[in-house]
């Protein structure tokens, strides 16, 4: 990697990939070169299953500022749900 | 150089093989050579970040076009198989590949060069961005290689905090150690590396008195050879692969 920024956390809940939906463990939040994005480097975000191999992934490829937008979204729909943790 | 004339014939195998690499593993690698007995040079092309992707076998292929035994092993043989940016996002999410497995991989890529009855028995290393930084690692940490090609590789200068169980050196601890010239292309907009610890490099370089070429280049940042990229500068690439090919060729293309 050329930055080395990475964080993982373990999750559960279902994604769908190439090969229709299949079961989350992890996800890996990258600060790095993206594959496709235009971008020099993107906030890179990997919702996989380590058990199924590499092809079992979701993939997406965000500008800082998308990424910031995602995470206000995600809190705010969490917060309109009354959920909390 | 090229020495390609519109009278020659010119032909080229390109073809995956495979060769023991870090371990005893034996992975698979990308081969790429001009077809004739040779003698032909080598070079072992370490692959980036996005993975053994299809710049990295187009780039395989240049350096055939250009008379060498080009082969490109697979440093993510242990993550598994799939298309090269899956395997390449599971690696960055395991922390990436740890700098003994790729050595391990480039030396036997390396051995296999140089055993070839084609080969003139001299090989060079090759990297861009993390590779860059590997190839530097590879010309420090094994013998053997005659020359080596540093395009702006990240973290050769680590600070103590970005050192993991995987990268537990930073790589300009071993510039004492470099066992070949080094040819280095960066990008004065880079940020990784930037042109303060492109200098540090230089000035152990300088230190220890080893034969280097630094070239930095102006409006150009990171991966300015990428023509797939937003990064890529025309005129910066085409200057760079130039003298990339001007130093392999004073290096590699002698017999000793």
């Amino acid at each position: 990697m050329c930055t080395d920024i990475v964080e993982t956390a373990e999750v559960s809940g279902s994604g769908k990939g190439p090969r229709g939906w299949f079961k989350l463990d992890q996800v890996n939040v990258s600060y790095d070169h993206p594959s496709d994005a235009s971008l020099e480097h993107a906030l890179n975000i990997d919702f996989v299953n380590q058990k199924e191999g590499p092809s079992a992934r979701v993939g997406v490829e965000l500008s800082p500022e998308s990424a910031r937008k995602l995470v206000i979204a995600i809190l705010n729909a969490l917060s309109r749900a009354n959920l909390s943790g | 150089m090229h020495k390609y004339t519109t009278d020659m014939y010119e032909g080229m195998l390109a073809e995956t093989v495979t060769h023991q690499g870090y371990g005893g593993d034996i992975i698979n690698a990308y081969f790429a050579r001009p077809l004739g007995s040779g003698p032909f040079p080598g070079v072992v092309l370490i692959p980036h970040m996005p993975g053994w992707d299809e710049w990295y076998r187009e780039t395989t292929r240049k350096f055939a076009h250009h008379g060498y035994l080009a082969l490109s092993p697979n440093i993510y043989y242990r993550f598994g198989h799939g298309s090269p940016d899956d395997v390449a996002a599971k690696a960055r999410g395991s922390g990436g590949v740890a700098d003994d497995s790729v050595l391990g991989d480039a030396e036997g890529a390396l051995r296999l060069l140089k055993s070839l009855p084609l080969s003139n028995k001299r090989v060079g290393v090759f990297g861009t961005c993390s590779s860059g930084r590997q190839a530097f690692l590879s010309a420090c940490r094994l013998k053997g290689f005659d020359a080596a090609v540093d395009c702006w590789g990240g973290r050769v200068v680590m600070s103590k905090e970005e050192l993991t169980p995987k990268r537990p050196v930073s790589p300009i601890e071993y510039t004492k150690d470099l066992s070949c010239p080094l040819l280095g292309l960066f990008g004065e907009e880079d940020e990784n590396p930037n042109p303060q610890q492109v200098q540090l490099l230089e000035q152990e370089l300088k230190k220890y008195g080893k034969t280097y070429e630094f070239h930095m280049y102006p409006k150009a940042g990171h991966g300015f050879f990428y023509y797939d990229r937003p990064g890529y500068r025309q005129e910066q690439a085409v200057d760079g692969w130039k003298k990339l090919f001007a130093f392999f060729g004073k290096y590699l293309e002698t017999t000793t």
